[in-house]
């Protein structure tokens, strides 16, 4: 590999329990929930009626957006645009205006989805369905591509370098980022804009309620409704949102003086091939050991040195396997095992959008020196219970040097990155 | 109807498309939508849908082709009125 290094200089984050990075880093810390009852989910008669959507989506945009923008924009467009926007100045750059023509070569963006655009293809099937094509308007195509999530991106900041989104289930948000990271590694940007963004549509969670994988005992209780580790976990609680990272060479970064969030020390990416266990919906123990362990080389460290592992930890029955796949992974047993936590227990699981958000998650904590308590694990499943003093509840302020981020989605697919403080 | 209410009511129309809500404040009936509003010319087709709706007429392809200026869609509306 080359010397090139690749760190972290902007953030962008529009979450169910804040926006901006602010104000996430205080959700955090206060371990304030985003998960709310839902009304037009009981009417829709689903059996999960809580879940996590940012508030005053329309008045923020309304601040980002032109108004012919604006218009075209569908729910996880906008996500993606706030973010990436605030990641962008964060970093010190200034939104370019629309006339002047010079174009970021070196800067691109890739920004995931899991099922971008469901909400806009609900309301376009019965008028295809009626032959009412004709009244569909101009902006089907851009709202429901795959890509929907990245491609605006490339207009509001004159991104001249790939623009383009990928898709892996809940892994997506992590992938993009280990993605932008072997990009500017390989000399082949000097920064992207990275994470995940996902609507809040019905549309997105049906499938998942019909599966029976939300939790719908605590429709009378929503901020206790997220609760990753614990023995009374009953499936995970859906989300919405943006998390956009700026990832830059160091040796840009340093140029411009820049602040340093952290460094990226390396990632990986696998499958576990639907063997051994793992399905289309649970991993391969192997694959997600061999995921981590994988990261952990790529990064050069030790895995004594890892001090936080902010989990993908979603509530279901998968956490406590999670639990001792990180043990084995890492070498570990529950005398050295890391901090770990679920960011997931504040904000639900933002499914494309989880790997972003909780990566602004990972990198505030490395930057800011506190580990975020994770809710309703009082109760910690009895696996998990020997790991007890390595759960952090409530918000620990501390150092940590070394973080480590997994994702995991369904194809039985695997991401993990290594965020190190940054050192010159 | 009366031409001012129908170029009251296709100036609310253009509204959302144009990018510079001050350029509509000044536009006439020569002003060309995709030129000077900076309209972006995929977008004439939610225009059309929407004078369809307003004025409750209906628009051929070729009719929505040759509109350019304001007041070629104030004619539009008028001829089928």
């Amino acid at each position: 590999m080359n010397n090139i290094r690749v760190v972290v200089t902007g953030l962008g984050i529009i979450a169910p329990n804040a926006h901006g990075i602010n104000q996430f880093e205080k959700a955090l810390r206060e371990g304030k929930s985003g998960i709310r009852f839902l009304p037009h989910l009981e009417e829709l008669k689903f059996r999960c009626c809580v879940g996590g959507i940012p508030e005053n989506l329309d008045e923020i945009a309304q601040i980002y957006f032109s108004t012919d923008i604006l218009y075209v924009l569908n729910e996880s467009m906008k996500y993606s645009g706030i973010a990436a926007i605030d990641a962008w100045k964060d970093a010190g750059f200034c939104i370019p205006d629309e006339e002047d023509h010079a174009i970021n070569w070196d800067a691109g963006a890739i920004i995931g989805t899991g099922i971008g655009g469901a909400d806009t293809l609900g309301k376009i099937i019965p008028q295809v369905n009626s032959g009412r094509t004709r009244r569909l308007g101009s902006s089907v195509v851009e709202q429901t591509m795959s890509s929907s999530v990245s491609a605006r991106l490339s207009g509001f900041l004159a991104l001249g370098n790939q623009v383009t989104t990928n898709s892996s289930a809940c892994s997506t948000g992590t992938e993009a980022v280990i993605m932008g990271y072997e990009r500017i590694k390989n000399g082949k940007a000097e920064r992207m804009l990275c994470g995940g963004a996902e609507g809040s549509s019905p549309y997105i969670w049906a499938g998942f309620d019909a599966m029976r994988v939300l939790n719908s005992s605590k429709n009378d209780a929503p901020e206790q409704a997220s609760r990753p580790m614990s023995a009374s976990a009953a499936g995970f609680v859906p989300g919405a949102g943006a998390g956009i990272l700026l990832l830059e060479n160091l040796e840009s970064a340093l140029k411009r003086g820049a602040k340093i969030y952290a460094e990226i020390l390396g990632g990986a990416v696998n499958s576990g091939g639907q063997r051994k266990g793992g399905s289309m919906f649970a991993p391969n123990s192997e694959g997600v050991q061999r995921c981590i362990k994988m990261a952990v080389e790529a990064s050069g460290i030790d895995p004594q040195q890892i001090d936080a592992i902010n989990g993908h930890l979603t509530a279901t029955m998968a956490d406590p396997i999670e639990i001792e796949n990180w043990a084995k992974a890492l070498n570990c047993s529950p005398k050295n095992f890391p901090y770990i936590n679920s960011t997931k227990s504040l904000v639900g699981h933002c499914l494309g959008a989880a790997g972003g958000v909780e990566c602004i998650a990972s990198v505030l904590q490395l930057y800011k020196g506190f580990v975020h308590g994770s809710l309703n694990c009082e109760d910690l499943h009895e696996t998990i219970r020997p790991y007890e003093k390595s759960v952090v509840q409530k918000t620990i302020e501390k150092e940590i040097n070394t973080l480590v981020k997994a994702s995991f989605g369904f194809g039985d697919v695997n991401s993990c990155l290594i965020f190190k403080k940054f050192e010159s | 109807m009366e031409e001012k209410v129908v170029l009251e009511k296709v100036m609310e129309i253009l509204k959302p498309y144009v990018r510079e809500p001050e350029d509509l404040k000044n536009a006439t009936k020569e002003t060309d939508i995709l030129n000077d509003l900076k309209v972006n010319s995929s977008r004439l087709v939610d225009i059309i849908l929407a004078i369809e709706d307003e004025f409750d007429i209906e628009v051929s392809d070729d009719e929505a082709d040759e509109v350019q200026t304001i007041g070629d869609v104030i004619s539009l509306i008028v001829g089928k009125k």
